[in-house]
C-alpha cells in the first residue's frame, strides 16, 4: 500500500457551435440620437463575458470607443434570433453576426457625414475616438454625436444595421457518412500530475498545465479568467462530478445541489495556462470558442495520469476513489 | 398568522419590518427591507451565497430566523462601499476577476470580510479555511482567494 504518483496527457480537438439543423444567430445595431450605439441580441450573459465582447466588436467595426456601445441580452422573445450561448457558439457566431450589423450601421453613419461635410463617404475614416475624418485632411471633420443629431432630426436617416450569421446544416454523405459539424476548432493540450493513494483510491491532482489555441483572445484576461475556472471544472468533471453517486438503486440518490460534489478551494491543483492565439479564418476578429472547449483536455490527462500511477483504466467519470479500488482489485495488483 | 416587529441596523441604519413569524433573514432582507445583495442559492445553509454579518460574526441568513435578530448590527456587502468608493475587498474582486456569474460574490465577500474583521493578516491556508463554506461554479476559487489575500495587503499598507 502506498502513494503511487503518475502523469498523463491529453490532447483535444474542440468544435466552436453545433450543427443539427442549422446555427443561426441575427444581431441588430442602431444609434441612439446622441451617436451612442445599440446592440440587440437574444444572446445571454450568464457571466461568460458576453456583453463586453460584443460591446467590443461592435465599438471595432463602427470605430468608436467600446464605452459608447450599449448592449442589450434582454428578451428572447422580441430580441433577433439566437440559437443560445452553448457549445462554445457565442463570441463566434454572435461576434459574427454583430460585424455585419455594425457594418451596415456604419455605411450610414459615413454617408451622413459625407452629406454634412460634403464629401464622398468613401474618403472617410473614424479615428476610434468618436470622430470622422477626411481621409488626408483630419482638420475636417466631425464628430459622431453630431453626425447622429442631423440622421435623426434633419436628414431622417436611420443609422443601423442587420447582422446575421448562420453555419448552415451539413448533411452526412450517403456512402461515408462524412460530414462537417463544424467550421472552427479551438485546440487544447493538458499534462496533469496525480497522486493516487492504492489503499484508499483518493485521488489528488498536484498540478495541471493547460495550453489553448483560442484564435484569437478578444479580452485577454476573460479569457484568462474563463481557462482558470474551466480547468478547475474539467478536474470536477473527471474526479468529483455526478448525478448517479450511490448506488445500488436511486432511491439513495443526491435530490440537489447539496449534494453534488465538487472540489473546493482546499482541493486545488496547482494550475498552469498558456494560451496560444492563432486567428480563426471564419472568426469575428479571428475569434474560436474558448468557453466549453477549455473544462475537457483535463479528464482525459487525468485518466491517464491515475493510469500511469496505478496501471488500471477507468473507463467511467467521474474516477472515485471506489471505481479505482474495484478497478485495482480487479486487475489483482490489490 | 401573526406578524412580527423587529427592529435591527442595517449597515448602519435603523430598520424596522413586520415579518412573519418563521421568515428567514434572508427573506426579511430581500422582500421586506429591500437589500438583494444576500443571495438564496440552497435555502439549507450549504452553499453561503446568504452570507452577512450579524453583530461581527458571519452567519448564513438562509438560517436564521429573523426574529432572533432583533437590536442586532448585520452588514450586508451592499452597504461596503462608501461614498461611492469601493471596499477594498470589493476592488480586489474586481481587479483579479474574481467575479464571473456573480451569484457567489456577495457570500464569498462577507466570508472575506469576516475574516479580514479577525485575521487582519492571513495565511493562503487561513483564507481556504474561511472561503470554505462558500460554492462558486466559475472562477476555479485561485481568483477568489488571490482576491483577498491582495485586499488584505493593501488594508495592512493603510494601517502603516
Amino acid at each position: 500500500m502506498a502513494i503511487r504518483r503518475g502523469r498523463g496527457v491529453a490532447a483535444i480537438n474542440y468544435p466552436t457551435g453545433m450543427n443539427l439543423g442549422g446555427d443561426p444567430t441575427q444581431a441588430l445595431v442602431h444609434s441612439t440620437p446622441t451617436g451612442n450605439f445599440m446592440v440587440t441580441l437574444s444572446s445571454v450573459d450568464l457571466g461568460q463575458g458576453m456583453k463586453q465582447i460584443m460591446a467590443q466588436i461592435c465599438a471595432e467595426t463602427i470605430g468608436v470607443p467600446t464605452d459608447r456601445v450599449v448592449v442589450d441580452t434582454a428578451d428572447t422573445d422580441t430580441g433577433p434570433h439566437c440559437m443560445g450561448t452553448f457549445a462554445s457558439r457565442g463570441t463566434h457566431r454572435a461576434g459574427n453576426a454583430v460585424i455585419q450589423a455594425a457594418r451596415e450601421a456604419r455605411q450610414v453613419m459615413l454617408e451622413v457625414a459625407a452629406e454634412e461635410l460634403e464629401v464622398d463617404a468613401r474618403d472617410l475614416e473614424t479615428d476610434g475616438q468618436g470622430n470622422i475624418l477626411v481621409k488626408g485632411a483630419p482638420q475636417k471633420s466631425i464628430s459622431i454625436f453630431d453626425v447622429a443629431l442631423s440622421a435623426h432630426f434633419k436628414r431622417g436617416r436611420s443609422i443601423s444595421g442587420r447582422g446575421m450569421f448562420l453555419i448552415p446544416r451539413s448533411y452526412p454523405e450517403k456512402e461515408t457518412g462524412a460530414m462537417k459539424p463544424s467550421t472552427c476548432y479551438a485546440h487544447a493540450c493538458t499534462v496533469a500530475e496525480v497522486e493516487v493513494d492504492d489503499e484508499t483510491g483518493e485521488v489528488t491532482v498536484l498540478t495541471v498545465k493547460n495550453i489553448f489555441e483560442i484564435g484569437r483572445a478578444l479580452n485577454p484576461k476573460m479569457v484568462e479568467q474563463q481557462l482558470v475556472g474551466g480547468s478547475w471544472m474539467g478536474i470536477s468533471h473527471a474526479l468529483y462530478e455526478t448525478t448517479e453517486p450511490y448506488y445500488p438503486s436511486r432511491d439513495h440518490g443526491g435530490t440537489d445541489f447539496n449534494q453534488y460534489l465538487m472540489p473546493g478551494p482546499g482541493d486545488l491543483a496547482d494550475t498552469e495556462i498558456i494560451v496560444l492565439e492563432r486567428p480563426s479564418a471564419d472568426g469575428p476578429y479571428g475569434a474560436k470558442g474558448p468557453g466549453e472547449m477549455c473544462a475537457n483536455p483535463q479528464i482525459p490527462a487525468v485518466a491517464n495520469a491515475i493510469f500511469d500511477a496505478v496501471g488500471v483504466r477507468v473507463d467511467t467519470l467521474p474516477i472515485t476513489p471506489e471505481r479505482i479500488l474495484r478497478a485495482l482489485k480487479a486487475e489483482g495488483t490489490v | 398568522m401573526a406578524k412580527v416587529p423587529i427592529q435591527f441596523t442595517l449597515n448602519g441604519s435603523e430598520k424596522a419590518e413586520f415579518v412573519e413569524s418563521g421568515a428567514t433573514l434572508l427573506n426579511a432582507l430581500r422582500d421586506k427591507v429591500g437589500d438583494t445583495s444576500p443571495k438564496g442559492g440552497c435555502h439549507q445553509g450549504t452553499c453561503g451565497a446568504c452570507s452577512v454579518i450579524i453583530d461581527g460574526e458571519l452567519r448564513l441568513s438562509c438560517l436564521t430566523l429573523a426574529e432572533t435578530c432583533s437590536g442586532a448590527a448585520i452588514i450586508t456587502t451592499a452597504g461596503l462601499a462608501e461614498g461611492g468608493v469601493l471596499h477594498p475587498l470589493q476592488r480586489a474582486f474586481l481587479d483579479a476577476f474574481a467575479s464571473q456569474c456573480g451569484f457567489c460574490t456577495p457570500g464569498m465577500i462577507m466570508a472575506a470580510k469576516a475574516l479580514l474583521d479577525h485575521t487582519p493578516d492571513p495565511s493562503r491556508e487561513d483564507v481556504v479555511e474561511a472561503l470554505s463554506g462558500n460554492i462558486c461554479r466559475c472562477t476555479g476559487y485561485e481568483p477568489i482567494i488571490q482576491a483577498v489575500l491582495t485586499a488584505a495587503r493593501s488594508n495592512s499598507q493603510n494601517v502603516a
